[in-house]
């Protein structure tokens, strides 16, 4: 009994933990007038309304938005069929291209964002805005591999193999049974390249941070000229993107399992 | 269809477009990087084409000896806070229903996925004078009057394991839930108490687990390039700061690329030192 209630505790304590600085921002982006008071003083929304409203926001959404559904659609097209050849072949040393794929996203992110902006300024594209979406493909392709990875590794290959014997060739199979197999694992891949090229701010930085602004880029530089309530109302609008995206993933596939817990467990 | 070895120019036909753009955009970029690490400052361009080792020498001086301590010791303590909190809570999660695992990840995720600069202004909101929590226990009379807590060292230190915690939590997620489950039925049935089974069973049985964890976070916390901008002093500054400062602000992109490369060398060595420590696991 004691020992639940410990628990009960310590998982509030993280949660409170987590949710605080959060609970601080949704309440400053209510305020009324331009204070970042907490508790807010009054109740307006038109800070939110500001973020589509104000040009410069505006700009700074369209950018982002852009930004995180054309590099989300690299990722998952060098992933995909990356992972359908390591599924497929037996190739040991294309293994380095999974590697490769792993690599930007171990490293500390400065240092990949510093390539990009030595290789840009080399070729003399420093600053266009597609140099942002390739880097950030790049970036990000690591998330839509392991998904997918994990999804090639659930296919029964009986399956394959059925289908197979009875005539398929290899674009039949590939059509008909491996894209629908694979399909939640693709989603959530491109899901989770999206949600994080939204928030990424020092690749964006470093490629096109001084000819146009994402959302991150637009509130780092607002910074210096003090806190607004718009910006608390980007913070939630982040974390609520963030929350109906994973909410999303958990409710159509099964996100323990993509974190891991991979079959073991029972329920 | 079993897997076989490529045979035709064909079969490799898939391989073409990912090989392709990670050669192109990841490796001749960091090569790149690397090439620049050598090359000379040109302030009215990026950099001049050379080959002089002066980047790297002015890593021998006592400014940056002091920032590269400062960034190793505050990255080793993120890493031991973010386990000593995880780790325990992580092994209390796999024991919940899986509903309640649901909605703990979705949230970690969501907390995971925000940008540097959104966790940067929410603690450094939480931690103002104006909206901060000070002005909750002025309320309920613990102090006189709201104070900042920012810029300090406990800001950087905060923000950084909230940035940390999440993702620590998730690399430790799949370790716990695959522990077997008969290992802490057994040290019950002998008697021990559930923390003594946690402490004495479970914990030892993870060693290299935890030791990889925080090679990891440790590597993810040095990676940091705006909490300690955003939260701390100048004194508070990281070598990814530091980088960020010099490739952007100073425009000396050779010597950002050559704390960059030292940066690399030391994340690869631990990177690699992980690897080991797993496999090592493995072979048990």
């Amino acid at each position: 009994m004691t020992a639940r209630l410990l628990r009960r505790i310590y998982f509030a304590l993280v949660g409170l933990f987590l949710a605080a600085p959060l609970i601080v921002v949704a309440g400053v982006s209510i305020n009324e007038k331009q204070t970042l008071a907490f508790p807010p003083k009054g109740f307006s929304l038109s800070w939110y309304a500001q973020i589509f409203t104000d040009p410069e926001w505006r700009l700074a959404l369209i950018h982002s938005l852009t930004l995180a559904v054309c590099s989300a659609a690299i990722a998952v097209a060098i992933a995909l069929p990356l992972a359908w050849f390591l599924w497929r072949r037996i190739a040991p040393w294309a293994n380095i291209f999974q590697v490769l794929g792993l690599a930007p996203f171990v490293l500390p992110p400065v240092i990949t964002a510093l390539g990009f902006l030595s290789f840009w300024a080399t070729l003399g594209l420093f600053g266009q805005f597609y140099t942002a979406i390739i880097s950030h493909g790049i970036f990000f392709v690591t998330l839509p591999l392991v998904t997918l990875s994990l999804g090639f590794a659930s296919i029964d290959r009986a399956l394959v193999e059925a289908a197979s014997t009875m005539g398929a060739d290899d674009r039949t199979v590939l059509k008909t049974i491996v894209l629908p197999l694979i399909l939640p694992y693709l989603v959530s891949g491109y899901a989770f390249a999206f949600v994080l090229s939204l928030n990424e701010y020092i690749v964006a930085y470093m490629t096109i941070g001084f000819t146009s602004e994402t959302l991150p880029i637009k509130i780092f530089n607002s910074l210096r000229y003090g806190y607004t309530p718009t910006m608390a109302a980007v913070s939630v609008f982040f974390v609520v993107v963030a929350a109906v995206v994973f909410g999303a993933i958990a409710r159509f596939g099964d996100i323990r399992k993509l974190l891991g817990a991979l079959g073991t467990q029972e329920s | 269809m079993r897997r076989e070895p490529p045979r035709t120019l064909a079969d490799y036909a898939p391989l073409a477009f990912p090989a392709l753009m990670l050669i192109v955009f990841f490796i001749v970029p960091f090569s790149t990087m690397i090439a620049v690490s050598f090359f000379k400052r040109n302030p009215a361009s990026f950099y001049t084409p050379d080959f002089v080792f002066d980047n790297y020498e002015r890593f021998l001086s006592v400014f940056f000896g002091s920032v590269l301590a400062f960034s190793l010791m505050l990255a080793i303590l993120v890493a031991v806070c973010c386990v000593a909190i995880a780790f325990p809570f992580t092994y209390l999660l796999t024991k919940c229903g899986r509903r309640t695992q649901t909605v703990w990840l979705v949230g970690l995720l969501s907390v995971l996925s925000l940008s540097e600069v959104i966790i940067g202004f929410s603690w450094s909101t939480l931690l103002s004078r104006t909206a901060g929590i000070t002005n909750l226990l002025v309320a309920i009379g613990l102090m006189d009057q709201p104070v900042a807590l920012l810029p300090s060292f406990g800001a950087v230190l905060t923000g950084m394991v909230y940035q940390a915690l999440p993702y620590t939590i998730l690399v430790l997620y799949p370790a716990l839930v695959r522990l077997d489950p008969t290992l802490i039925e057994a040290a019950r049935t002998l008697g021990a108490s559930p923390p003594r089974a946690f402490f004495n069973v479970v914990t030892p049985a993870l060693r290299n687990t935890i030791v990889a964890t925080l090679i990891m976070v440790f590597v993810f916390a040095l990676g940091s390039y705006l909490l300690p901008q955003i939260l701390g002093r100048p004194s508070n500054w990281t070598l990814s700061v530091l980088i960020t400062d010099q490739a952007i602000y100073q425009s000396n992109m050779p010597f950002a690329a050559a704390m960059a490369v030292f940066l690399v060398l030391i994340s690869l060595a631990l990177v690699g030192l992980t690897l080991l420590v797993g496999r090592r696991e493995h072979a048990l």
